[in-house]
């Protein structure tokens, strides 16, 4: 069912009155809220022309948001890569007919899924050096907890997308005398894949999200240079955040939008996998944050 | 396990969970109390209201949750002067709340928002056909049946809410990550067992909880 227009009947006289009168309250209400935190912010003086122009000079993007970006990207992206690599090995594990590779490989995935990721963080950031006796490289603590966490949810991803094929793909590759590797490396996890991307994808926005983690351990990333460290030097925590927070919203929305992209283009040509349970609608895959 | 044969080191262990069970206690009903308002503000036939739903969801969801509870605590209280409470604990969970819920309440929107795409057309041109209201309709009609679909991705919500929660440590709460984290810098020989000892907790709560939810996800679905 289309959301538009079917809970309600087309507009008539008195719908639309009433419609316009919410629209009106609605409205005002909205605006007053605006107004009161305009008013919030006149008082405590967070419009100083002071606090907001280091966003104006160069020195402020180039010393610390460029630099921070620059981290959060770098993490993401080295953290994306191997839990990709960390989800398909562990997906074809618990996929796999030997109990002795399944048992150790839905333990680890459930394990890390449930396992809060500063929780981790803390553990290989502060815990690791002790039995190392080495300190702990910051990034390396922040790509290994990101690794672990999305990597064990991607596990999964990968392991239902594998289940929705079809069967008689496998069947099929079977009969025509294909070993169990080449069927899943070949035929399932490709298709697999591709019926999966548009969760990956959002996946990776929990990524991106989830690099912030970082700044509680005070790696260089977005929020701690844009916002800790800015605010350190002009007094502007409020209006730091507020532009870390476009930041972030813009990638995440362009990811997001990449993914609603993709997710059309599959659909139109055909190649996710059809449900099997008749016509019944499913909801959407629980999205993890 | 050495480190918990010494009684104050169980305490911060129990005082850790006993903030993190009251974090998601609290932050569920705020979330799921909004979450069903922005839900019912983005079907409404009020361009408004639809748009304040659809602006609130894009912000937060694409917000990490980390920057919206640094904002709570050094935004809305250390400049805005927006305080809960005069004790420091009390004020910074409240915070830590108010982060929380605002943050799953955008997620909690989407999940219904979907769930009311799986009720078929027919059932609410049969409310209206027998002159329901919007209103009717969508909390006698269609968010029952809505709720029933979503059950198994609310429950994962609330389950990265649990987890979430230990992002308010961020502000200076002693909850259970915060916990961890004295403890193995006070007992650096005993690292691992403390892990187990704080990861295997949420393990242990989260994973049945999780599986609980599946089995209630099946058995109150809707036969169609």
């Amino acid at each position: 069912m289309s959301t538009d227009a079917v809970l309600y009947d087309h507009p008539g006289p008195r719908a639309r009155a009433r419609n316009r009168i919410l629209t009106v309250v609605f409205g005002v209400v909205v605006l007053a809220l605006l107004y009161w935190v305009y008013t919030k912010f006149d008082d405590k003086g967070q419009w100083a022309a002071a606090l907001w122009k280091p966003f104006t000079q160069g020195s402020t993007w180039t010393d610390y948001i460029l630099p921070g970006l620059r981290h959060t990207l770098e993490a993401a992206a080295v953290a994306a890569v191997l839990s990709l690599a960390f989800g398909i090995v562990f997906s074809v594990g618990r996929l796999s007919d030997h109990w002795w590779v399944r048992v150790p490989a839905g333990v680890v995935v459930e394990f890390f899924r449930a396992v809060p990721l500063l929780l981790l963080m803390f553990f290989i950031f502060f815990g690791v050096p002790f039995l190392t006796q080495q300190p702990m490289s910051i990034f390396w603590s922040v790509v290994i907890g990101l690794t672990l966490y999305n990597g064990s949810v991607l596990a999964e991803a990968f392991r239902a997308g594998v289940l929705a094929v079809p069967n008689g793909q496998s069947e099929a590759a079977y009969a025509v005398g294909m070993r169990k590797g080449q069927v899943m490396a070949n035929i399932l996890i490709p298709q697999a894949a591709r019926a999966m991307l548009p969760v990956i994808v959002s996946q990776l926005v929990v990524l991106v999200k989830d690099t912030a983690l970082g700044y509680i351990i005070s790696y260089n990333e977005l929020l701690q240079m844009g916002v800790n460290n800015v605010a350190a030097n002009f007094g502007n925590v409020v209006q730091a955040a507020i532009v870390a927070a476009i930041i972030y919203i813009i990638i995440n929305s362009l990811l997001t939008a990449f993914a609603g992209w993709l997710s059309r283009r599959t659909r139109r040509s055909g190649r996710a996998p059809r449900s099997t349970g008749g016509s019944m609608p499913t909801p959407a895959p629980a999205e993890v944050l | 396990m050495d480190v918990f044969s010494d009684p104050a080191n169980v305490d911060v262990y129990v005082t850790g969970f006993l903030w993190i069970l009251k974090l998601t206690i609290a932050g569920t009903v705020g979330a799921l109390v909004l979450g069903v308002v922005l839900a019912a503000m983005r079907v409404s036939p009020v361009p408004v209201l639809r748009w304040f739903g659809a602006a609130w969801v894009n912000i937060f969801r694409n917000t990490p949750l980390t920057l919206i509870i640094f904002f709570c605590y050094f935004g809305l209280f250390s400049t805005l002067g927006f305080s809960a409470s005069d004790d420091i604990d009390r004020n910074n969970y409240w915070l830590g709340v108010i982060g929380l819920s605002v943050y799953t309440a955008a997620f909690v929107c989407e999940a219904i928002r979907s769930g009311i795409n799986t009720v078929p057309a027919g059932q609410a041109e049969a409310a209206r056909a027998i002159g329901m209201s919007f209103f009717q309709t969508l909390t006698m009609i269609i968010l029952p049946q809505a709720g029933r679909a979503v059950i198994a991705p609310l429950g994962s919500i609330f389950i990265a809410l649990a987890k979430n929660s230990t992002i308010v440590g961020t502000i200076g709460l002693a909850e259970s990550s915060n916990a961890m984290k004295d403890l193995i810098n006070a007992n650096g020989d005993q690292v691992i067992s403390i892990f187990l000892a704080f990861a295997g907790t949420f393990a242990i709560v989260l994973i049945p909880t999780g599986y609980g939810f599946g089995w209630l996800a099946r058995r109150l679905a809707v036969k169609r």
